[in-house]
């Protein structure tokens, strides 16, 4: 049996949509029994939300108040202590789990599989490289245990109607006190979250300006979409930078793609592959985008997306 | 702060277009243009600005890699490093095995600070800092987009998924950067010519007691799945039309 260890993702209130996605990846290995770890100053919530995802055998409080802030120093060894009782520990492709997981492997002297895409076998799996533009087959030793970082984008997230059992789990390792949270800048906001919006609508550098970068925000807003930006939008300051999409920033597969005024640097569609449809909207007809895009629009974005604003309302 | 160590990786050109060769064993390398991975140059150009800032501080740049990786090590220190360090060896190393040779080169050069790009734009595999820091045992600071050292102590701004994220880290610490810490200087001539006098030691695995072993073997390289080249529409109102019949809108 393959006893695959998940950290979920949380902020202390919400369980991540991320989490049930890996554990739809995990369920893929062959003969896997699949527990959901969580560390936090305080689990109770959240250990209730993942209880109640599909195909989780057991959820694993561990609760303290040096947990209270996802700090990859203070939970790592934590996470290496609990390795023990498990073949594969596995966490999200998102920046908690990018920063945490290479620290566990590390520490456990074990490979990582990064932005793992597909399970082929309990040792054997696919993931990109080069910007996805080569997809390698990576194969690890049973012998060892396997870490990985999950990529979202390509799993749907488990069903909830799970029953799991909750217990509450203490690990007696010192931890370091070398690292402190210090605080964060979040672009709070009403809409979607980008990583599992159902619509995105994303802003590129022919947008000019912040200012006009609004306008995009606007035609979201009325079809309820979560809105990303292309890195030369966010580096040229018209978008903060949790917006990005592509290679370096987040990886995302909605149902709907609008990229408004993006060229599609190879990076940018790295991003967005997994998306179901994808809509180009640019003046440049020869435009990269157009050649991935299902659907493409040639013209002056400044007509078209208040224009694209009105029709679709009714 | 008295020393900084920048590790930098020699990856194929940001502006390459890859190639999967036809047999399935890996990309096409030959004839390709070769360079420092971008977000490792961000990392030297941020070692670079604290030494400018400081008094006597000195810049290590190493790598491990083929011979060859002596040109990506020149240009670090065209742009500023004070002396380089190859580790050389003719097969690519995981992250882990380059990780503890980080960690050999660190525990005789004793830096306050390891800069790393967040990842290699080769592998894509954004480990190697994070494994540094934990073997170690030192505290890491992924992701960075400003970067403020005083006394012991750094304060580093992260890039995470919500938005922005401080911690304060002591020194010595791993730090690895993101795309927008900073904008690396252009390498000028005369500065080409300094660097082929300042010093660039090679070294080997062997000598500094790492044994590169194989965790994940790379049994297959396969190009992605294209997506099928859509429709063309005229105007907006045929637009929203086609969205509608998707049911997407």
């Amino acid at each position: 049996m393959h006893k695959v260890l998940i950290v979920g993702e949380h902020d202390g209130k919400a369980l991540n949509p991320a989490t049930a996605k890996c554990v739809t990846c995990a369920s893929g290995i062959p003969d896997s029994e699949i527990t959901i770890v969580l560390l936090g100053a305080d689990t109770a919530a959240v250990a209730a939300q993942a209880a109640a995802v599909a195909g989780v055998k057991s959820v694993l409080r561990v609760d303290r108040p040096e947990n209270e802030h996802p700090l990859a120093a203070i939970f790592a060894p934590q996470l290496a202590a609990l390795a023990a009782d498990y073949t594969h520990v596995f966490g999200p492709s998102t920046s908690f789990g990018k920063d945490l997981m290479p620290r566990v492997a590390a520490l456990l002297g074990a490979p990582q599989v990064s932005d793992l895409m597909a399970v082929e076998g309990a040792y054997r799996f696919r993931r990109p490289t080069y910007a996805g533009n080569a997809i390698v087959t990576v194969e690890a030793d049973s012998a060892r245990k396997l870490i990985a970082t999950v990529r979202v984008a390509s799993f749907e997230a488990a069903k909830s109607g799970g029953n799991a059992a909750v217990e509450s789990k203490t690990i007696g390792v010192t931890l370091p006190s070398h690292t402190r949270y210090v605080g964060a800048k979040s672009g709070s906001t009403d809409r979607p979250d980008l990583q599992t919006a159902k619509r995105v609508v994303s802003g590129g550098r022919a947008l000019g300006s912040a200012e006009n970068f609004k306008l995009l925000l606007s035609l979201a807003d009325k079809i309820g979409a979560a809105v990303g930006a292309s890195r030369a939008a966010v580096d040229a300051g018209y978008a903060p930078n949790e917006m990005q999409v592509g290679q370096t920033g987040k990886i995302i597969s909605p149902d709907i793609y609008i990229a408004i005024g993006i060229s599609g640097a190879i990076q940018h569609l790295t991003g967005i592959k997994d998306a179901r449809t994808i809509v180009a909207i640019n003046k440049d007809g020869e435009a990269p985008i157009f050649e991935v895009a299902d659907v493409g629009l040639v013209g002056d974005l400044f007509q078209i997306v208040p224009e694209l604003e009105r029709l679709v309302g009714g | 702060m008295q020393k900084i160590m920048v590790c930098i990786k020699r990856v194929v050109d940001y502006n390459v277009r890859i190639r999967v060769k036809p047999d399935g064993s890996g990309v096409m390398l030959d004839g390709v243009k070769m360079s420092v991975n971008p977000f490792d140059e961000i990392a030297l150009e941020e070692s670079l600005r604290i030494k400018e800032r400081g008094t006597n501080i000195e810049v290590v740049a190493v790598s491990i890699g083929i011979a060859d990786t002596q040109q990506q090590l020149r240009t670090a220190l065209a742009m500023g490093a004070d002396r380089a360090i190859l580790v050389q060896t003719d097969t690519p190393v995981e992250p882990l095995t380059a990780a503890q040779t980080f960690l050999a080169l660190a525990k005789k050069e004793n830096p306050d600070l390891i800069f790393l790009g967040k990842q290699a734009i080769d592998d894509d595999a954004n480990q190697t800092g994070q494994m540094l820091a934990a073997i170690w045992d030192r505290p890491q600071a992924t992701y960075a987009s400003k970067v403020e050292i005083s006394g012991n102590k750094a304060s580093v701004t992260r890039e995470v998924d919500a938005g922005l994220e401080t911690i304060e880290v002591d020194l010595p610490a791993v730090v690895t950067v993101d795309l927008r810490l900073n904008e690396p200087r252009y390498v000028k001539l005369p500065d080409i010519m300094k660097a082929k006098k300042k010093p660039l030691d090679v070294t080997s695995l062997d000598a500094l007691g790492v044994s590169a072993g194989v965790l994940l073997k790379t049994v297959k390289t396969e190009p992605p799945a294209q997506r099928q080249k859509g429709v063309m529409v005229k105007d907006v109102a045929e637009l929203v039309d086609v969205l509608k019949k998707k049911g997407l809108i």
